[in-house]
């Protein structure tokens, strides 16, 4: 069986989503900063109408930005079960289809942190696509 | 096959809502028809409610609902044939089983049967009903006949419900349509964005000169404003669809305490949104309970106190400055602020000390103090502490307001104001830190200017907490950045004397307080709008809103603000601070008074309500225009009224001093008033709106003369008019 996952980068790591948990990609909005929010929400978009915060997956996953500072972040908007979430990511790449045979769990040496995020990893041919949870990945629970 | 289930989840659905009006109406029925057993007419109509019950329960299939409705639909034939007659133990027997057919249509709901409770006991106590007078009928017999040979004598088993609920429904039943509120809801929302979008367009539209843009503007402004409301009004409710449980309760508590109570409603009609109704009906049911045991008194008890043994509960709701006032009033032995004090103490919400400087008013409502209870023993409707203060959370939690008003001995007064709607509330927007804010107008007291080059600096310290002073009293100070967490605890310029300050004061709980922002913009009417749930645990933000611009605004939860800024750390520090109470004004039984001194010792009281201005003006600004002695004031010219008499005409303004005034009245009915002194401002138990109102009272331990302003006012007018 294969699943489609909607990619995109952050500080060169390859990541995706379930493609199915995606409502749609925007371009940068002008963000509401939020005080005393936890340190992962960068801050409020419009969303034609709706309020949705955005989150910063660098914060979010521990990443350390790559130097590109300039370059303005996109919003995958998903569909959880809080209701829509942004992550801002650097780069949004193709819907990739791979088939579950080229599926692995998370190494234990994964950054701890991420990986409780990940569901899995595909080996692509030239590199591997880390597979976040959607839901896990907006539950900030206890997390900064 | 799917299109057959469907169809028979709508019969479904639509019998069960059908029927849950009913029963509603029921219970308010069946108390009518104790107090007037004679009227067939009500009789009639419980007997269709009960009957279509049966019949829709015998179609569908639910045989222990059609068994419990086919007794009691006996015994009320045999009642709406006169041979039994209409008395208590009926009526509770009938009530009994309106609650039996709530359950069961409960259970049917949840799970599609009709449960497996059996409710033998109340067949039988209705079976015995039946039975009471001696008369032997055909019906006694049918009483104990099996489900499946009680559908046989029904002649009409389908068409019969529709039929009657279409007779006994209104008449206009032909022009209402069932819509499911989720529907209401998201058009409300649509609205709410429709509103957002047109607030841009407006502001775009004002930089371009085009007609034809412009006046297409101004009719989607106008079409947009008039749709706001026409969908506001789908989501209103009379306030009365939850009055209808209350004569039930009331019935009910009053058997139990064996107590008379009259409830007396008015103003049912009054209109709500429909969440608000819903966030009202606990509290309002909780105060309800507590009117009937604590404050109506049993009938002996009343008839040696001289008032008449049936109490009297008067609910009544009306429209009054934009929110919906609901009054719960009682006849019963009102409250004694003393004796709250006193329990108060005991329970350690607060000191003797601390009890003594409070006023009556005050004293009173502690009562809405978490943990305060009244009651000596605790009953099974009220005296567990968790009263009041859960009524006053749910109430501010709409952003309403309570407060209690007694006079011991004779009534008790709660009086409850509610906004008329949540989803769009007008707001104050405030800029702190580079970040927009909206504060709901409903906390907000007033805005202050505070200047630094005041003696001691605008902003002074009682141990490291800021204050300031505002009029005469200390209003404790928070900065908006350090409730946020920008700044530090160290306020930048803080002793700058060249610094002026904007400060919003607020008010929750009981308590203002002042909250420093950076600037304060305009008022706007605002849609909330939720925070997604990685935000939720903030406390100082109740929501957010879209802004004319397309962005985002935070909106600031002013009782999360006052508890992290520990405002409100104690019960204890809940006291009216802000000591004037301008809702006060509005009170009919209270007015607040504003004490002037007018030659030396003599002293005259203004009500506050009839004052527009206090101003200090030198004297040397005082002119003469013929006889008269008169001020510039504010473009206009202010004739001003001496109360000492003899020094209006010719006197000699003192020169170098400078004159207390009391601006009344607008625009060209303007008055100043000129007093020596202004004492205190104070509130007093007369009504002035009545004919017999006093012309002097006792104020402060001295005999002081009520000030008629009107007539001043047309004094000075028709003084000006003479010349």
């Amino acid at each position: 069986m294969s699943n489609q996952y909607c990619t995109f980068r952050i500080s060169d790591i390859l990541f995706g989503v379930d493609v199915l948990k995606v409502q749609e990609i925007i371009r940068f909005q002008v963000l509401t900063e939020v005080p005393l929010a936890p340190v992962s929400v960068r801050g409020l978009v419009n969303l034609r109408g709706q309020i949705v915060t955005a989150l910063d997956l660098h914060r979010r996953l521990d990443i350390q930005p790559s130097g590109q500072l300039d370059v303005e972040p996109i919003n995958i908007v998903l569909c959880t079960e809080g209701g829509a979430v942004s992550l801002l990511v650097d780069e949004v790449g193709d819907v990739l289809t791979v088939h579950d045979e080229h599926d692995e769990p998370p190494p234990p040496t994964v950054n701890e942190r991420t990986r409780e995020l990940l569901t899995k990893v595909c080996k692509l041919e030239d590199e591997l696509l880390l597979v976040l949870d959607a839901d896990r990945t907006v539950d900030l629970g206890g997390h900064p | 096959m799917s299109d057959e289930l469907d169809g028979m989840d709508e019969i479904l659905s639509e019998f069960l809502v059908e029927s849950y009006e009913n029963l509603d109406s029921l219970d308010s029925d069946l108390i009518v028809l104790e107090g007037a057993p004679e009227s067939t007419e009500i009789l009639g109509k419980v007997f269709r409610t009960i009957h279509s019950i049966k019949g829709t329960s015998g179609v569908l299939g639910f045989e222990k609902l059609e068994r419990v409705t086919h007794v009691g639909e006996n015994l009320l034939s045999r009642m709406r044939d006169g041979i039994l007659t209409f008395d208590q133990d009926i009526a509770t027997a009938l009530l009994q089983l309106v609650d039996a057919v709530r359950q069961m249509l409960g259970c049917i709901e949840t799970e599609g049967a009709d449960g497996d409770q059996d409710f033998g006991a109340l067949i039988a106590l209705l079976e015995q009903l039946l039975e009471q007078d001696a008369v032997p009928t055909p019906a006694g017999v049918q009483a104990d006949v099996t489900p499946a040979e009680v559908s046989e004598p029904d002649p009409e088993p389908a068409p019969g419900p529709s039929e009657e609920v279409a007779r006994s429904g209104a008449p206009n039943a032909e022009r209402t349509v069932r819509v499911h509120v989720k529907l209401l809801d998201q058009l409300m929302n649509q609205v709410g964005e429709l509103v957002l979008a047109r607030n841009r367009i407006l502001q775009c539209g004002s930089r371009h000169e085009n007609p034809v843009l412009q006046s297409t503007i101004q009719e989607l402004n106008l079409i947009t404003t008039e749709l706001q409301e026409e969908v506001m009004k789908t989501r209103m409710q009379p306030i009365g669809s939850i009055w209808n449980k209350f004569p039930r309760a009331i019935r009910d508590l009053c058997v139990s305490f064996e107590k008379k109570v009259d409830l007396v409603m008015e103003g049912r009609e009054t209109e709500l949104d429909r969440t608000l109704i819903e966030a009202i009906k606990a509290p309002l049911t909780h105060a309800i309970r507590n009117s009937v045991d604590h404050g109506i008194e049993t009938p002996e008890r009343r008839l040696l106190a001289g008032k008449p043994a049936t109490g009297t509960v008067r609910l009544c709701a009306y429209h009054e400055g934009g929110m919906v006032a609901i009054e719960l009033w009682d006849d019963g032995a009102g409250v004694d602020p003393q004796r709250v004090a006193a329990k108060a103490i005991e329970k350690g919400i607060l000191t003797s000390d601390e009890a003594a400087r409070l006023g009556q008013r005050d004293l009173l409502n502690l009562v809405f103090a978490p943990g305060f209870s009244m009651a000596s023993k605790v009953t099974n409707v009220s005296g567990r502490g968790v009263g009041m203060d859960v009524v006053r959370t749910n109430i501010e939690g709409i952003g309403g307001t309570v407060e209690l008003k007694s006079e011991v001995g004779k009534w008790t007064e709660l009086k409850f104001n509610i906004p008329l709607t949540l989803a769009i509330i007008p707001a104050l927007m405030v800029h702190h830190h580079g970040g927009r804010y909206a504060i709901p107008q409903a906390s907000l007291v007033e805005l202050l200017r505070l200047d630094g080059s005041q003696a001691g600096g605008a902003i002074e310290r009682v141990h490291g907490a800021r204050v300031c002073r505002l009029r005469g009293k200390l209003l404790p100070l928070l900065n908006l950045g350090e409730v946020l967490g920008l700044d530090g605890p160290f306020w930048p310029d803080e002793d700058d004397t060249r610094r002026t300050w904007n400060v919003v004061v607020l008010r929750c709980d009981g308590q203002s307080f002042g909250l420093l922002v950076d600037s304060i913009n305009d008022t706007e009417e605002i849609v909330v709008k939720p925070l997604g749930k990685q935000l939720k645990e903030i406390p100082v933000f109740a929501g957010a809103t879209i802004m004319g611009d397309g962005n985002v605004a935070l909106i600031l939860d002013v009782l999360g603000v006052a508890k992290s800024g520990s405002v409100l750390s104690t019960g204890i520090e809940r006291r009216d601070t802000s000591g004037s109470g301008h809702q006060e004004v509005a009170a009919p039984t209270g007015t607040t008074l504003i004490l002037v001194e007018i030659r030396a010792g003599e002293r005259v009281a203004i009500p506050l309500s009839s004052v527009n201005r206090l101003e200090d003006f030198p004297s040397a600004s005082v002119e003469r225009s013929g006889q008269r002695e008169v001020i510039q004031y504010r473009g206009l010219v202010l004739p001003l009224v001496r109360l000492d008499g003899g020094s209006e005409a010719g006197a000699k303004p003192e020169a170098g001093g400078h004159l207390q005034v009391i601006v009344k009245g607008e625009g060209a009915e303007q008055v100043g008033i000129v007093v020596d002194r202004i004492i205190d401002i104070l509130e007093a138990p007369v009504n002035l709106e009545l004919e017999d109102a006093p012309r002097s009272i006792v104020l402060d331990g001295r005999v002081t003369e009520l000030l008629d302003t009107t007539q001043i006012q047309a004094r000075a007018g028709h003084e000006e008019a003479a010349r």
